[in-house]
């Protein structure tokens, strides 16, 4: 076991690479940083020198990637290559270009994220499991048609709408709890309670309409006859049977994202005003601020791969049939 | 001429996919397996009634893909003939009354007053009251008729839209009665009731019932856009309902040219991965892993930034704006292929790897059949099923994208009419007192009308072709990534 971890860990080293490489041709390469200077600064003030300025502001007057000026070693590690690609991987981000620690910021900027996300994330399956085993307990009634018909509507709504609508209806006709907001502590709930009902709920659609097709699936298989047979009531063989063996698809879907959790919620953060990473990363793509975006695409592919290890690892622990090797 | 016609490269391509999906049509007439399973989806009327709808949206968007330049009046001074700046297309030329009859801020729907209030002179005595709208129900006289008048023209427009169902219906049985020999009373009647029909037939009942709610829809809204606003207007006083009509193009090319960059490289790199193997499919799994790695919202949002720097960088590439914006859509449907073809690719490879193995291939490679050619008329062939399914299941999340894109301000251009920057604009305006919520409204009904009639479409299309296989897995796992 901790073989294969480790081995998937190096195995991970290259995509990584491979990920900084990509951020490094996209940011520095389809635009030379004199494109972007001159973008940042406005068709008024470009002149050279404020381009040159700006360069130096943020290093990036060094080379691309060979500085042949430089000696030695310095060579390879005093280019744009090394110094803002390369050091991600000490998690080293540099400054963003409002002048902040961006490694600073994220640390700060993580828990709003988590305290959204978390939430979000066990009510959400909570919610749409037990949706789909009251489908699937119904199945074959008017209500298992009306529940799949419903789940394909919603999923038909794009969340934008499900954000506003919830937004609006709650907190501005009910008055229920603020329009958006955020603070520390345990005052954070009555900021938060919306935009996790509103995931919750516009998350339904898909997921529940796909675990009904897993759960049915199982259904008709023969230990559950014989579960059946044995006497066993339904809601037993739906929990204690049709549950557990349908919960390996469903890890497959659901361990993946648990790391994402930290990126937090693009939309739900910006539309609430939480200060979390995901309202941070729409900013500065709003102020087309490449660093914080460079840091947030490496992180993120980061987060994506330890997820993809804790779902192979879950697989084993929930599927004793499954070795890793 | 009056008009010079313009050729935007989105329009090309559209017309192209046009050409392209009749010429898969003929494909699948001539293979067996591919016809019946359209016969499968044919027989069941959910789907044909959301195939009806879709296809009512695609006829929009392709009359709104036929562009020109209008010419100008003859100036004095000037020679030759002069075009406008301004891009026109098929569509507004329809609907000019539309286009043209713009207010000078917000009015709700079917109104007759503007929104707001404004200070005005009456008898010579400043007041300050609601002004009549310059367009809606600007022929009222007598106001207390706005209702009487809302009626009839909603009776007088669907019957025009019923009238119109039953010419184009009864031509419509009148051919298949032609087509199949038989009376044109027993063709009514087995189109009504496919029961009495020996065999199992196409669902035209539900095609011809959804077509009577499109014509009921569109000849009230007809009807009633003659004399007002419709879905009201918006903050600069433009048609609310012109708007969503425009819109309606721009998510059809969103949810179909990018299937151009997904398609050529996942079937390329999926079938070489899956055949060749060795390094090939070691550097091809590389590429889509560290692809897939990245989440999508994010490479999408630093693509579309430094497309933007480009294009921004150059403005001399581009002579009028619509062309600007067209390059951006198409940069945008670009970007989306190129951050969506892993899930397809990894499929292909899948499947290629498991006809690798079965005996008639391993019968053409004894004959010495060239790689190439094995993958070309023995391997791709048994997985257009796949291609299928993946085409019209991702086309609804592709709309669904482009809205939440536009939103955070990497969707298209901001002077391209598109359901997401209908919703951005909307999200200000709920919160004006009283509300605004007309634009939104119109947004939601048009989206969700496209995408849930994409997504019943594509579950029929998927439960034709392959219905064992867990295709809902593929597209939550990359919902829930995004």
């Amino acid at each position: 076991m901790i073989a294969y971890i480790i081995r998937r860990l190096l195995y991970a080293i290259p995509i990584l690479i491979g990920v900084n490489l990509i951020t490094f041709m996209l940011f520095f390469v389809v635009n030379s940083p004199d494109d972007m200077a001159r973008m940042q600064l406005g068709a008024k003030r470009v002149t050279p020198e404020a381009i040159e300025k700006w360069k130096a502001e943020r290093g990036y007057d060094k080379p691309l990637v060979w500085n042949a000026a430089a000696g030695g070693l310095d060579k390879v590690t005093d280019t744009i290559l090394f110094d803002k690609s390369a050091r991600m991987f000490a998690f080293d981000f540099g400054r963003a270009d409002d002048g902040r620690d961006i490694a600073l910021e994220i640390k700060s900027r993580m828990g709003p994220s988590l305290a959204i996300a978390i939430p979000t994330f066990l009510l959400g399956l909570f919610v749409t499991v037990s949706f789909a085993l009251l489908l699937v307990f119904f199945r074959n009634t008017a209500l298992d048609v009306s529940g799949v018909v419903l789940c394909v509507a919603a999923m038909s709504i794009s969340g934008l709408f499900y954000i506003i609508g919830g937004q609006y209806l709650v907190s501005k006709v009910w008055n229920l709890v603020p329009i958006s907001g955020y603070s520390g502590g345990l005052d954070a709930g009555k900021f938060l309670i919306l935009p996790v009902l509103i995931s919750v709920v516009g998350g339904i659609g898909s997921s529940a309409r796909w675990y009904r097709t897993l759960f049915l699936e199982e259904i008709n298989k023969d230990y559950v006859r014989t579960a059946r047979a044995k006497g066993l009531s339904e809601l037993a063989v739906l929990f204690r049977h049709v549950l557990k063996n349908a919960m390996i698809p469903i890890l497959t879907g659901v361990v993946v994202v648990i790391p994402l959790l930290f990126m937090g919620s693009l939309l739900l953060e910006s539309f609430f005003g939480i200060p979390g990473l995901g309202s941070y990363t729409i900013d500065a793509i709003g102020s087309q601020d490449f660093a914080v975006v460079r840091s947030m695409v490496f992180i993120g592919s980061v987060l994506y791969i330890v997820g993809l290890l804790l779902t192979d690892i879950s697989y084993t622990l929930v599927d004793p049939r499954v070795r890793l090797n | 001429m009056d008009f010079k016609p313009v050729l935007l490269w989105s329009d090309i391509l559209l017309w192209a996919m046009v050409a392209g999906c009749v010429a898969l049509a003929f494909y699948c007439r001539r293979q067996d397996y591919l016809r019946r399973a359209w016969r499968r989806v044919g027989e069941s009327g959910v789907a044909m009634a959301s195939a009806t709808v879709l296809a009512a949206f695609v006829s929009i968007g392709l009359l709104d893909s036929l562009h020109y330049q209008p010419r100008l009046p003859a100036q004095e001074g000037k020679t030759g003939v002069q075009y406008a700046p301004e891009v026109l297309s098929a569509l507004d030329a329809l609907v000019a009354d539309l286009r043209l009859n713009k207010e000078k801020t917000y009015s709700a729907p079917l109104a007759t007053h503007a929104f707001a209030r404004e200070t005005m002179e009456r008898d010579g005595v400043q007041t300050r009251d609601y002004p009549r709208l310059q367009f809606g129900g600007a022929h009222l006289d007598d106001l207390t008729q706005h209702g009487s008048d809302l009626a009839s023209r909603a009776v007088s427009g669907g019957g025009y839209g019923l009238l119109l169902w039953a010419v184009v219906v009864g031509i419509a049985i009148g051919l298949m009665a032609l087509s199949r020999g038989a009376l044109y009373g027993a063709t009514c009647r087995t189109v009504w009731r496919p029961g009495t029909a020996p065999g199992r037939t196409v669902a035209w009942r539900a095609v011809f019932v959804t077509l009577a709610v499109l014509a009921l829809i569109g000849g009230v809204t007809a009807g009633w856009a003659g004399g007002y606003h419709v879905f009201g207007t918006d903050k600069v006083g433009q048609d609310v309902l012109y708007l969503s009509l425009k819109s309606v193009r721009t998510a059809l090319l969103i949810g179909t040219l990018t299937t151009l960059v997904t398609l050529p490289l996942a079937i390329a790199l999926g079938l070489i991965a899956g055949f060749r193997g060795g390094w090939w499919d070691d550097a091809i799994q590389y590429v889509y892993t560290v692809l897939n790695s990245i989440p999508g919202v994010l490479l999408i949002a630093a693509m579309v930034l430094m497309m933007q720097v480009v294009i921004d960088t150059h403005p001399e590439w581009f002579e009028t704006a619509a062309e600007r914006a067209d390059a951006r859509l198409l940069a945008l449907c670009f970007i989306l292929g190129l951050t969506s073809w892993t899930g397809l690719c990894r499929l292909m490879r899948a499947e290629t790897m498991k006809l690798r193995e079965l005996d008639y291939v391993q019968a053409a490679r004894a004959f010495g059949v060239s790689d190439a050619r094995i993958m070309a008329r023995h391997i791709l062939p048994n997985l257009m099923h796949i291609v299928l399914i993946a085409l019209v299941m991702d086309f609804s999340g592709l709309v669904l994208s482009e809205a939440v894109l536009s939103y955070i301000g990497i969707g298209v251009d901001t002077s391209m009419n598109s359901f997401g920057t209908m919703i951005n604009a909307a999200r200000l305006e709920l919160s004006r007192e009283p509300v605004v919520w007309w634009s939104l409204a119109a947004a939601f009904v048009l989206m969700l009308a496209l995408v849930l009639a994409a997504n019943l479409f594509a579950d029929a299309v998927r439960d034709a072709f392959d219905p064992r296989f867990q295709w809902r897995a593929r597209r939550t796992l990359k919902r829930a990534a995004a």
